[in-house]
């Protein structure tokens, strides 16, 4: 199995997404807050993955500028949910890096009541990039 | 003993391709009661069933097992081809070995090993065969459809011309369903109330046709030739024998704040009212929720000012009993509530409307005169956008998983038409895909853009959303650009998803007639019997077994009416012979089968039985074989193993589970 | 029966003739995968399938049974599966004290149109039967062909 091949299952068991379920209506990127800051697209996040063309993908702007706002987690008529496989992606990319970017003995100092939860869980992925 | 023939069919090779077809004949000889076995290429052809013929000629085969395809499919074409070899066609047994084992199983080993099982349980069973004789039942030769829309009315017509009486229950004052509502139809842009009214009005005067409008279904029981359903008659508050129709009531009502249900809420109505000017009949009802006699005892207006002194507040529903032969379901469809889609600010905008309610904006007789305007503020909208499958092709739990098929086509209507009158209106269509099969769609959706010039996106629409100024900021993607669009409009159109009526589930579960997890009615065979239910005498018509467009609608209704009048045109029925029966010597007439059968189709006698000597008069189940449908619920009830049904016998079922276990 | 040792259950799967009947149809033409140890009874409803015909398919060797009928309030019949869900809650209350595990006995309800369902359904089921192996309590009184 080529790499790509590996690590594009990889972020289908991660995500739990199933890009083959995708009917292309663009709905994703129609509701993306940070779409013009993308070099691909959410849209084409699923196409990655599934063309296994991951390279590019983990490589690509995108996975940073992705502000894991969950809008097209939220109205993806087909349960594909292209957020959930740049999250994915970007946690291939740390895992290689040797774990998260925020270290546990951070959060108390950045805590505060006001902030979402969700946050705090994608900033683990995020942070400090 | 039973001298049974097993015929095994390659299904060319949908079956030989995992189901070594050679081994299960050669396997399956040396079962008792074998006395010949063979295969064929396929054995529901002629020549197949030729063979079937010639076998129990040559080898006086007694009982048939036929290891095929579904019984489903083809049980009913083996029992005929038995019938012509001179056998009983119950003794023929289908052993399921292509939806149920080649079909499913990738290992020839795996898959030849199961076929034998089953061939065997087949066997088993048919060794304990016995001839059945179907009983005669009588045909009621009326027939029922349920709902008044363009589905009911055809089905009507069409079986009311054939000659027979049909009865419309229709749940709103009047017929006409949804296309009453339609402005103009695709492709061919004819106004719909042109084409359809006529059809009411030869309905309504058909001397074969009997409508019952405001009415619904209350009872349905009986069986296929012969059901007693009770119709409830919703009080009018108005003698439809007096009524003239003049309308004056209507305008004198003082309570006018009603939304109307015809104009999809976008327009008022009294509360004493009939719900468009053309309908049948021409009589108004009262809606007791909004009449101000009814609620507060004063007022009156309208028995005052109705010259024919037709209003009758005292007037209560009615139940009426009616015998048929046959019911047609004809119940339709509504667009799906849009609550769960709050990103297309449905709910937050006026000037966000569906599609059918644009129809009423665009109508003469709608709540606009037919003007194009927004509905918040009455201005002529420059810039309209629409967009597609909202709600339809969604797998998620918010909208419906299919396509609801006819909105590629309306949409492409309502921008030709805007485009038409009102050259200056900018007109964009969000798509995900169009899908125009159908004679003339595909040029009609090219004539919208290539000479209407309807600027089609490819992409959903992500969200809507009302700006200060009251237009609205639609956000979308063109997927073939790649972009993400924003765009001001001033009016949005959602082609809503359509859904079967929300009555649809309670009558079906009176009908006993199968229904789908979308709540489309289920056909008899999805290909082959697309009109029918799987429950004798009850047939399906227009969108309440799938979303379709009018000319399919048309068709459908028309099919379901020969259907019908095929059905009607016999005198008599052949029951199904697979009913309950009690061994007297064994029932005790304890009454606890009576309790559980759903048909009333056990009474108990007083019989004179002669016990092994002993003579005594004793209380015995019988059980009227008309009315019994073989669910074999009694058999279990009994206590005393008295009861067992026909066809599925205790001994069948236990040879079965025997040659399964083996 | 098996070549390797590997266990082959028996499983004999009562299906109504109205909701599972077709539903397996529908999982066959959908080309839906499920193991070849699942045998399909027909029967005109679940409530014909008399606790009898599941008592005598474990005293002959069956490692499990399953009761496929439409869902509540779809029978064909009206009713049929009300009275089949009641006696196969009582008779499977029972199962322990005869000598079979309790999970060797389901009831599921498969529409015609759930061919998927009913396709996982014999799936799970079939991984059950493995995972609680060989319906060997019943031995010392089962008649063995």
């Amino acid at each position: 199995m080529t790499t790509e091949k590996k690590q594009a299952e990889l972020i289908r068991e991660i995500s739990g997404v199933e890009p083959l379920k995708c009917m292309k209506c663009g709905k994703c990127s129609a509701t993306c807050p940070a779409y013009n800051e993308m070099d691909i697209k959410p849209h084409q996040f699923v196409s990655y993955v599934a063309n296994e063309n991951i390279e590019a993908l983990v490589n690509s702007k995108s996975l940073w500028k992705c502000l894991s706002c969950f809008a097209c987690i939220e109205r993806c008529p087909r349960n594909v949910q292209p957020g959930k496989l740049i999250d994915a992606a970007r946690q291939i990319v740390l895992r290689q890096k040797g774990g998260d970017y925020l270290k546990d003995e951070e959060i108390p100092e950045l805590l505060d009541e006001e902030l979402p939860q969700q946050l705090l869980v994608s900033a683990y992925r995020r942070y400090k990039r | 003993m039973q001298r049974i023939g097993v015929f095994v069919c390659h299904c060319g090779s949908n079956i030989a391709a995992t189901v070594d077809v050679k081994k299960v004949v050669e396997v399956i000889r040396s079962e008792p009661g074998v006395v010949h076995a063979e295969d064929y290429q396929y054995m529901c052809s002629e020549a197949g069933q030729e063979r079937i013929a010639i076998a129990v000629k040559e080898h006086k085969l007694t009982g048939i097992v036929v290891c095929s395809c579904s019984p489903r499919m083809h049980e009913t074409t083996f029992r005929k081809a038995a019938e012509r070899a001179g056998l009983n066609p119950y003794m023929v047994e289908i052993a399921n070995i292509r939806e149920h084992c080649s079909w499913i199983h990738k290992d020839i080993n795996e898959g030849t090993e199961k076929a034998v099982i089953l061939a065997r349980a087949a066997v088993a069973k048919v060794n304990l065969n016995t001839p059945l004789y179907p009983g005669e039942s009588r045909v009621t030769k009326r027939a029922l459809v349920i709902g008044g829309g363009i589905a009911g009315i055809q089905t009507a017509l069409d079986i009311a011309d054939a000659g027979y009486e049909v009865d419309i229950v229709e749940k709103t004052p009047s017929i006409g369903g949804i296309m009453s509502q339609l402005d103009k139809t695709f492709p061919t842009l004819d106004c719909s109330a042109c084409i359809l009214t006529p059809k009411m009005v030869d309905a309504a005067a058909h001397e074969k046709i009997k409508l019952y409008t405001y009415s619904e279904v209350e009872k349905v029981s009986g069986f296929v030739g012969d059901f007693t359903v009770d119709i409830r008659k919703k009080a009018r508050y108005v003698d439809a024998d007096k009524c003239t129709g003049c309308g004056l009531c209507q305008e004198k009502c003082p309570s006018k704040k009603t939304p109307s249900e015809f104009n999809r809420g976008l327009g008022n109505r009294s509360a004493i009212y009939t719900p468009f000017a053309q309908a049948i009949p021409n009589v108004p009802v009262i809606d007791t929720d909004a009449c101000i006699k009814f609620k507060t005892g004063k007022c009156g207006l309208c028995q005052k000012v109705c010259a024919a002194g037709a209003i009758d507040y005292t007037q209560k529903d009615e139940i009426v009993t009616e015998k048929y032969g046959a019911i047609v379901v004809a119940t339709g469809f509504d667009t799906i509530k849009l609550d769960n889609y709050d990103e297309y600010a449905y709910n937050q905008s006026k000037d966000v409307i569906t599609s059918l309610e644009l129809e009423r904006v665009m109508n003469a007789a709608g709540p606009t005169h037919g003007h194009l305007e927004r509905l918040s503020d009455g201005k002529a909208p420059k810039e309209i956008v629409f967009i597609q499958c909202v709600g339809s092709r969604c797998s998620d739990d918010r909208g419906k998983p299919y396509c609801s098929k006819i909105c590629c086509m309306y949409t492409a209507k309502h921008a030709m038409l805007i485009r038409d009158k009102y050259p200056d209106v900018n007109v964009t269509v969000f798509y995900i895909d169009v899908r125009t099969p159908g004679k003339n769609f595909d040029e009609f959706y090219r004539r919208a853009v290539e000479q209407y010039g309807v600027n089609y996106v490819k992409g959903q629409v992500g969200k809507v959303i009302p700006q200060p100024n009251g237009k609205l900021l639609v956000q979308g993607s063109d997927l073939l650009d790649n972009k993400q669009i924003l765009k001001e409009a001033d009016m949005v159109v959602l082609a809503t998803a359509i859904e079967p009526n929300k009555d649809v589930r309670k009558i079906a579960t009176m009908l006993t007639a199968s229904i789908d997890t979308n709540n489309f009615l289920t056909e008899a065979h999805a290909k082959l019997r697309p009109v029918e239910s799987p429950t004798a005498g009850i047939f399906l018509s227009g969108v309440c077994q799938g979303p379709k467009d009018i000319p399919e609608t048309v068709s459908q209704a028309g099919a379901a009416a020969i259907k019908v009048v095929g059905l009607l045109a016999k005198d008599k029925l052949m029951t199904n012979p697979c009913t309950a029966h009690a061994d007297e010597l064994l029932c005790n007439g304890c009454s606890t089968c009576a309790n559980v059968c759903p048909y009333g189709a056990i009474s108990y006698e007083d019989k004179q039985v002669n016990d092994h000597g002993i003579r005594e008069t004793r209380r015995i189940a019988v059980v009227n074989n008309a009315l019994c449908q073989g669910c074999g619920a009694c058999t279990v009830a009994c206590p005393s193993g008295a009861m067992d049904l026909q066809g599925f016998s205790n001994r069948q079922i236990l040879a079965e589970v025997d040659a399964i276990c083996r | 029966m098996s070549v390797n040792n590997e266990f082959k259950p028996k499983i004999v799967a009562f299906c109504c003739n109205w909701c599972s009947y077709a539903g397996a149809d529908l999982a066959g033409s959908s080309r839906l995968a499920y193991p070849a140890d699942v045998k399909i009874i027909r029967v005109p409803c679940s409530c014909r399938v008399n606790p009898m015909f599941i008592l005598r398919a474990f005293e002959k060797g069956a490692d499990g049974v399953i009761i496929c009928g439409c869902h509540p309030g779809d029978c064909h019949y009206s009713t049929g599966n009300y009275y089949a869900r009641r006696r196969m809650t009582l008779l499977f209350s029972m199962l322990d004290y005869i000598g079979v595990e309790k999970g060797r006995a389901r009831v599921e309800w498969v529409s015609a149109a759930e061919g998927v369902k009913f396709a996982d359904t014999m799936n799970s089921f079939v991984s059950k039967i493995k995972d609680l192996g060989e319906n060997v309590r019943l031995g010392d009184i089962r008649c063995k062909n």
